[in-house]
């Protein structure tokens, strides 16, 4: 089966009904994608497909419908995104676990909503979880983000 | 070495030694015990072990034995050493080490006694002191308590102070300039010319002399790096996806495992058939572990799906099979017989409520899971006559034994690779993972396997926060508070958890009545009374273990005796309140929130708590608002007193996610058992707090106390019992059970 990932394409020999959550962290070593529950309740596993964010542990192998981006995809260590850079201004994470789903979800939000309110954010947001209560800092990062992509 | 042996309690982890191609610092010399195995094998008369400092041609390591599970205690550790070590701990390697008895955590031990942390009396301080000596013997190395910058802030900073003089007069007697000269700047000893040389072409000249002894400690006011906001150092990783946590470990060759265990915890297997599982795609094998059995598999997903076609028939535990039963366990140990320990005992509790009006009330706190969001897991990889660990853990020297006790193998050939925690809130305080990971790998030698629990495993596996209860008689006098008569009934934690890691510590079991014994009221009669229950299941320590029911007991009950008494929550708490720091965290709490009353307009309610625990009192008062979809919590005020900030941006971080971690379980949470079994298997049913309940946050540090204390769950004790009394304020009806959400509804 072949995927497209950030851009390159990947073969993955697994079964089709296997989520795409496993065949990116035990397949292919996207270790960035985190299970969290394995039922779409925590959020840890977002990533995008065809630049929607969706619970890559809901979707089978065999039904991915577009290229697929994780947040290696979204910036890098040397090239951040501004949302990741709104993040470590902020200095959002803890444990950071469940942080990549929460910048992929986030990067979701802002393209879809440039200046989302506190409402926008916790309908958007509220679906991942953090354990270690790192909210009030996600929603100032979320708008600090949204300011500098408007500014930009 | 003869000074060895005299080595003072707060010096002895100053020294250095050779290592090959460089020097290390902070190395502990100890006398050789005989039955020390990982002493075997270095140079006569001296270990040099792990260190907290090492420097070769190649750079510096800075070792943080400390486990970081989120609180950001690997930051805080590097930068207390490059401080005095003048580097900036973003350019070195931080390295966890090995697990070793240099690396112990007294303050944790010394915490877990029967006296109030703000009793600094001979007698308290003696027993403290002694209890710090177990631990130091025992090699007891955990994380845990809220107290690794208590316990290493001046270890770590004297290791950096060694290390940086001993360069210095390294480069010293390279260069002829007095010792007294050189200075040191970002990595490099600065000669009076100026000249510059780097630590790490010092590194082998520093190892062949003698290491400076004992170096002042700067004062704050010198201080270029702690106490100011500065970046945690894992934060880059954190928010690009390049963390590695245990559960993302790959290794060449490595297979998956999980585990299915006795859906009742402990019990036993009558016999199982494999066969189904061992059909599924991609399996290897099916094994015996502890509990239960697992599954090895070419792909955690193929693990998972084998596990779930285990057929087996489980015996069952042996506790009560519902809820209502495990409750009647406590209400029937609610009787002289069961008295653990009455450590709050003033005045005549009796004589006062004789012919007064007394005020009962009853309190109940439910079972909770830790469920962090990084599942449990553990990777290991058993060879002939060495294993290797790759796992987060905050009780390293028990993994370590643990992997030596189930394989055969010499302690000293176990190699522990500490990983940061996905969250952890005490989970990781247990090893059972990691044992059952041992002997998964053991079935099949040579081949690293790596076994993740699935979240339903780690939900109805946990070693939960025990069910706790309480009942509370007193009686108010002229306006005020006369009597406060509390008993506290759970099974007992300290028995039940300190028995797995360390040792059961003599007399009662405090952690029982922590948060309520210990706090700093000074009411005219007042006693507090423990009950241990007989044990139901194994339970653990959970993020403020004791305090964060019997916080919600206590300051529930003193609120309703307040309410009763007429008097205000804040004044009245000051009044009672006979500890200073703790009244003026109480008076910012006041201030901050421009406090006047409990009453703040129509369908709104405010409401106060306050609690003494590890080392740190802390006041919290919370405004809430009547929805059409429930209650809203608006805003959350938060005073707290740790004494010196290292890592103030982390700090407002720890108090804020105490503080909703307490909220988000007293709100929604609870663990209930049904035929034995948790009946929350995942996040749907144990949500804890989401972003949409989160309120605004404002949080000061008063920074009074003399002595430091941590912030990763002071906050959480007093969360509970001041959203139940804003509920109380905004509806008149006060929850007294946990989670609320039994008897109203949030938005």
């Amino acid at each position: 089966m072949d995927l497209k990932i950030n851009g390159t394409s990947h073969t993955v020999d697994l079964p089709g009904d296997m989520p795409l959550l496993w065949a990116l962290r035990d397949g292919l070593k996207f270790t960035s994608v985190k299970y969290g529950c394995g039922i779409a309740q925590c959020g840890a596993c977002t990533v995008h497909i065809g630049g929607e964010a969706v619970r890559s542990c809901q979707v089978p192998l065999a039904d991915v419908w577009g290229e697929i981006t994780t947040i290696e995809g979204l910036g890098t260590r040397d090239a951040l995104h501004v949302i990741q850079a709104a993040w470590i201004d902020q200095q959002v994470a803890q444990c950071g676990y469940c942080q990549s789903g929460q910048i992929m979800q986030a990067a979701d939000l802002l393209a879809r909503n440039p200046e989302p309110t506190d409402d926008d954010i916790d309908a958007a947001m509220s679906g991942n979880l953090c354990r270690c209560g790192t909210y009030p800092r996600i929603r100032a990062a979320v708008h600090a983000a949204a300011r500098a992509m408007r500014g930009a | 070495m003869g000074r060895v042996k005299t080595i003072a309690r707060r010096t002895f982890l100053i020294g250095s030694a050779a290592i090959l191609g460089g020097v290390a610092f902070g190395v502990y010399y100890v006398s050789r015990p005989t039955d020390n195995p990982l002493l075997d094998g270095l140079a006569e008369g001296e270990a040099a072990l792990t260190p907290f400092v090492k420097i070769t041609p190649e750079g510096i390591t800075l070792i943080v034995p400390r486990a970081d599970v989120g609180q950001g205690i690997a930051s805080t550790q590097a930068m207390l050493i490059a401080e005095e070590l003048d580097i900036d701990p973003a350019t070195a390697t931080l390295d966890p080490g090995q697990p070793h008895q240099a690396y112990f955590n007294g303050t944790v031990a010394a915490d877990g006694l029967s006296f109030p942390g703000w009793d600094e009396g001979f007698v308290a301080e003696t027993v403290r002191d002694l209890m710090m000596n177990v631990a130091r013997l025992s090699g007891s190395q955990f994380t845990g308590g809220s107290s690794s910058t208590a316990d290493l802030h001046e270890t770590l900073r004297q290791a950096g102070a060694t290390a940086r003089e001993t360069l210095k007069a390294a480069a010293a007697a390279r260069t002829g300039v007095a010792r007294a000269d050189p200075r040191t700047e970002d990595g490099q000893v600065v000669l009076p010319d100026g000249t510059r040389i780097p630590y790490t072409e010092l590194a082998t000249e520093a190892a062949a002399i003698e290491p400076v002894g004992v170096v002042a400690l700067r004062p704050a006011s010198e201080w270029t790096r702690l106490a100011k906001p500065y970046r945690r150092l894992d934060i880059l990783a954190k928010s690009t996806g390049t963390q590695d946590y245990g559960i993302d470990v790959a290794l060449r060759g490595m297979l998956h495992a999980t585990v299915r265990a006795n859906p009742g915890r402990g019990g036993d297997m009558a016999g199982y058939s494999a066969d189904a599982a061992l059909a599924v795609h991609g399996v290897r094998s099916v094994v015996e572990v502890n509990e239960g059995l697992a599954v090895i598999a070419e792909n955690t997903w193929f693990a998972f799906q084998a596990a779930a076609a285990l057929e087996v028939d489980w015996l069952l535990p042996d506790y009560p099979a519902s809820s209502a039963e495990m409750w009647q366990v406590l209400d029937d140990a609610h009787v002289d017989d069961m008295r653990n320990s009455r450590l709050r005992d003033e005045g005549d509790v009796e004589a006062a409520l004789e012919g007064a009006t007394v005020v009962e009330s009853e309190y109940r706190a439910p079972f909770l899971a830790h469920a962090a969001l990084e599942p449990l897991n553990a990777t290991v990889l058993v060879e002939d006559d060495k294993v290797t660990i790759w796992t987060a853990t905050q009780v390293p020297h028990v993994v370590r034994d643990a992997a030596a006790e189930v394989t055969g193998i010499d302690a000293a050939n176990v190699i522990l690779h500490a990983l940061p925690a996905g969250g952890s809130f005490g989970r990781r305080l247990d090893h059972d993972y990691v044992v059952q990971a041992i002997q998964i790998a053991a079935s099949m030698p040579g081949t690293p396997i790596k076994t993740t629990w699935s979240r339903e495993e780690d939900m109805t596996h946990d070693f939960p926060r025990p069910l706790h209860m309480a009942r509370g008689r007193g009686a108010v006098a002229d306006g005020r508070v006369l009597a406060c008569d509390l008993d506290s009934i759970s099974p007992s934690l300290a028995a039940s958890w300190f028995g797995r890691v360390f040792i059961v510590p003599p007399g009662p079991d405090a952690m029982l009545v922590w948060g309520a014994f210990d706090q700093p009221y000074a009411i005219p009669n007042y006693r507090v009374t423990g009950y241990a229950a007989p044990p139901l299941m194994p339970v653990g320590s959970w993020r403020s273990p004791g305090a964060c029911s019997n916080s919600f007991f206590h300051e529930s009950f003193l609120s309703e005796l307040i309410h009763t008494a007429g008097a205000d929550p804040l004044e009245e708490r000051l009044r009672l309140i006979d500890h200073a720091d703790s009244r003026r965290v109480l008076e910012a709490v006041g201030e901050m929130s421009n406090w006047a009353g409990t009453d703040i307009g129509p369908g709104r309610g405010r409401g106060i708590a306050f609690a003494y625990t590890h080392g740190v009192p802390v006041a919290e008062v919370i405004d809430v608002t009547l929805t059409d979809r429930g209650i809203r919590i608006d805003e959350v005020w938060i005073a707290a007193d740790c004494g010196t900030v290292f890592d103030p941006v982390n700090a407002e971080a720890q108090l804020t996610g105490a503080a909703i971690f307490g909220l988000g379980h007293a709100m929604n949470c609870e663990l209930t058992y049904e035929n034995y079994a948790v009946q929350q298997t995942n996040f749907h049913a144990f949500e804890g707090m989401r972003l949409h309940q989160t309120p605004q946050f404002h949080t000061r540090l008063l920074g009074l106390a003399e002595r430091v204390r941590g912030l990763g769950e002071p906050a959480t004790a007093p969360a509970a019992p001041a959203l139940a009394d804003a509920i109380f304020a905004a509806t008149g009806q006060r929850p007294r059970e946990m989670p609320f959400s039994k008897s109203v509804d949030f938005a």
